[in-house]
């Protein structure tokens, strides 16, 4: 398999701030890759290195076998990149900015692929809407149909469904592994642990270091996170005691059932034993929510 | 992507011209904004320039003469020097080199002590009124500046002066503000509608965040700007219709030059705007800095470029810095061709300096558009 995406050593620096701090990342070709991190964490600045719109300060390497620097005008051509913010004209219709998107590529037959793109992300009855006027869902809904609209081999996803409904969001994954089926790749970046799972791989970034990498059920495990679960009642009253006490990292309700996590073992259970009540707790599985919320708590000193 | 698309030229202009269209106010303003302007300030301007370019055609070189001369000087309104021949009078005139001729006709001494009262002829350039009124004005008082050497029997008393001044204002006989207005008015509307609105066209997509994906799609700088440049020289040139149009009707302007050649020279002085607009725009980090851009430029053309104050009164380094803005050159050339009939030998002197400045700022421009994001 030949990589889509391979770079070695990124950096950048804003100021004295290092926000990518040599990263190293390799996405196979057809693979969908979730990026993952805080707030700050350098994925919006990673993604823009990698179709050339800021210049790394260090390292390099290739996108879909061109130099990231010396080929970003060709590399452009045959990616799609979906900015964070909206970037889209809102004083345009949706019709007029996909087909600006068209010609600005030189697309054959421009109406009908617009016709198209709009038919298969469900755009029709908003075509002549502008822009500035449709809701947030239908906004991201637009930037996609745009960035894929002259067919790419290479999705850039800079949080696409920020702020769209579970059902829209739904649809949207669908219709990424779709297009992953035929051999788009995709690398994505959320903040969402349900899209996190439908990646193929995910990549974590922690102050602009790959700190975790590997399939969803990988992380989860290699994290030697330890998770207890129990169900009852007045479970909040427990969460909020137990988050006070040694070595318990997290402590979350979910509905009727309280997790808790740390990488102390022995700690854990003191304090299960000491609280707990009348609390039955099982030791569970990691779940990858769990392990991403352990890696967001501590910046920085997260293990390899 | 290797070198210029002309179909993502025409892209971008479609893009541009919907935005265009869209915003209505903008469109109101360009409409408006011409009109306003001619009405409103076509008569409130008001000058005392002094040392005005004044030559002497004398053929005698009389007594009475340089007392006369010296009298002129005296006021301080005439800078004068002795010309050879009509012929350079006339150029003078038509380049702006001078704003007044003094003829002294010949055996003017004689004529002065035999009482039959001769005429001095002042040719005076009223294209700009406001630039000679006061000077022509203080002509009146020399009439008894030749009384110390006249003989007493013929010195000046209310029924009879020595001489007379007769003023024969050129080019704008009825000295009509207004006429010299326009060509101005026409030079500043330009500038107000193209340099400003370009200036905003970058920084615009800059600020709503859409400069990222401009970034990101196979659009050359070039094609950019020039796409958010060819809508406003369409505009601009609505805005020079509407103005001479008015101006014909209402104010009766003569348009004495050649059309076309007035519609290149205009094209040119908005590639100018439009070359400089970009150029901050590229620079400019956000709309707050492109405006002040605009403006910290707009004054000097007001002030500098003979719009506001005679070019010829102002102080000589005022002179010089105002020989680098293109308006005061579009100025002369627009004054020049409507009201003086003036072809292209005598606006080329004027033409070049527009077009020089056009090529430098447009390299600039080039060069400061980013085509990253750091
Ligand atoms: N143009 C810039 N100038 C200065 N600092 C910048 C610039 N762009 C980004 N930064 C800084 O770099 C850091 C990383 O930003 P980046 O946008 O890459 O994070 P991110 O992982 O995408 O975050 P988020 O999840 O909030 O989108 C932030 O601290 C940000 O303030
Ligand atoms: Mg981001």
């Amino acid at each position: 398999m030949t990589a889509a995406i391979d770079v070695r050593d990124l950096h950048k620096r804003y100021g004295e701030r290092r926000v990518v701090d040599g990263l190293t990342l390799s996405v196979a070709e057809g693979e969908i890759c979730g990026f993952l991190g805080a707030n700050g964490s350098g994925k919006t600045t990673t993604i823009r290195m990698l179709c050339g719109l800021v210049k790394p300060d260090g390292g390099g390497g290739t996108c879909l076998g061109m130099d990231i620097i010396r080929d970003a005008p060709r590399i452009r051509l045959q990616i799609g990149y979906m900015t964070q913010r909206f970037s889209f004209y809102e004083d345009l219709t949706v019709t007029e900015n996909l087909d600006f998107v068209a010609a600005v590529y030189e697309i054959a037959n421009r109406r009908e692929a617009v016709k198209a793109i709009i038919a298969r992300m469900g755009l029709a009855d908003r075509a002549d809407q502008l822009a500035g006027q449709l809701s947030g869902g239908w906004k991201q809904r637009l930037a996609l149909a745009a960035c894929v609209l002259h067919k790419p081999k290479l999705l850039l996803l800079d949080e696409p469904t920020a702020g769209v409904d579970a059902k829209a969001r739904r649809e949207f994954w669908d219709l990424i592994h779709d297009m992953a089926a035929d051999g788009l790749t995709v690398l994505v970046s959320t903040h969402y642990m349900d899209e996190a799972e439908r990646c193929g791989r995910i990549v974590y970034l922690s102050d602009g270091k790959l700190v975790v990498q590997g399939t969803p059920d990988e992380v989860a495990r290699d994290s030697k996170l330890v998770t207890f679960r129990a169900t009852g009642t007045d479970l909040d009253l427990v969460a909020r005691a137990l988050r006070t006490l040694p070595g318990v990292e997290s402590a979350a309700v979910f509905g009727s059932a309280l997790h808790i996590a740390g990488m102390d073992r022995a700690a854990l259970e003191r304090a299960t034993g000491s609280l707990g009540g009348g609390l039955v707790w099982h030791e569970v599985p990691p779940q990858l929510e769990d392990v991403l919320i352990h890696l967001l708590s501590q910046p920085g000193k997260a293990a390899a | 992507m290797n070198g210029f698309s002309f179909r993502r030229f025409l892209a971008v202009l479609r893009k541009e011209w919907i935005q265009v269209r869209r915003d209505p106010f903008t469109l109101r303003m360009i409409i408006a904004l011409p009109v306003m302007q001619l009405f409103l300030f076509g008569y409130a301007i008001n000058a005392d320039p002094k040392h005005l370019p004044t030559g002497l055609l004398a053929v005698d070189h009389s007594k009475y003469e340089r007392t006369l001369v010296a009298a002129l000087k005296n006021t301080g309104y005439y800078d004068i020097r002795p010309l050879a021949s009509e012929a350079e009078a006339e150029r003078g005139l038509a380049d702006g080199e001078l704003l007044f001729v003094v003829n002294i006709p010949p055996n003017f001494d004689r004529s002065v002590d035999r009482g039959e009262q001769p005429s001095v002829l002042m040719d005076a350039d009223a294209t700009d009124p406001s630039a000679i009124g006061n000077a022509a004005a203080a002509l009146a008082g020399l009439v008894s500046a030749l009384d110390r050497d006249v003989p007493q029997a013929i010195q000046s008393s209310p029924a009879k002066a020595p001489f007379q001044f007769q003023l024969h204002a050129r080019y704008n006989p009825e000295q009509l503000t207004v006429l010299n207005i326009v060509p101005g008015l026409i030079c500043i509307v330009l500038t107000m509608s193209t340099l400003f609105v370009t200036t905003l066209a970058i920084t615009r997509e800059t600020e709503r965040g859409t400069m990222e994906n401009l970034l990101a799609m196979p659009v050359r700088p070039i094609e950019v700007m020039l796409a958010k440049v060819v809508p406003y020289i369409a505009i601009g040139y609505a805005q020079v219709v509407i103005i001479i149009a008015i101006a014909v009707v209402v104010f009766g302007l003569p348009v004495r030059g050649s059309v076309p050649l007035l519609t290149f020279v205009l094209g040119i002085f908005i590639a100018s705007n439009l070359a400089l607009g970009i150029t901050f725009s590229t620079i400019a980090r956000n709309q707050m800095q492109a405006i002040q851009m605009a403006q910290f430029t707009l004054l000097p053309s007001f002030l500098l470029s003979g719009f506001m104050f005679p070019f010829k009164g102002m102080p000589i380094w005022a002179q010089w810095a105002g020989e680098v803005i293109p308006m005061t050159h579009a100025l002369r050339i627009v004054r020049g061709m409507l009201l003086k009939g003036n072809g292209f030998a005598e606006i080329a002197p004027d033409l070049w300096p527009i077009g020089a400045f056009t090529l430098v700022v447009a390299v600039i421009a080039t060069w400061s558009y980013r085509v990253t994001l750091d």
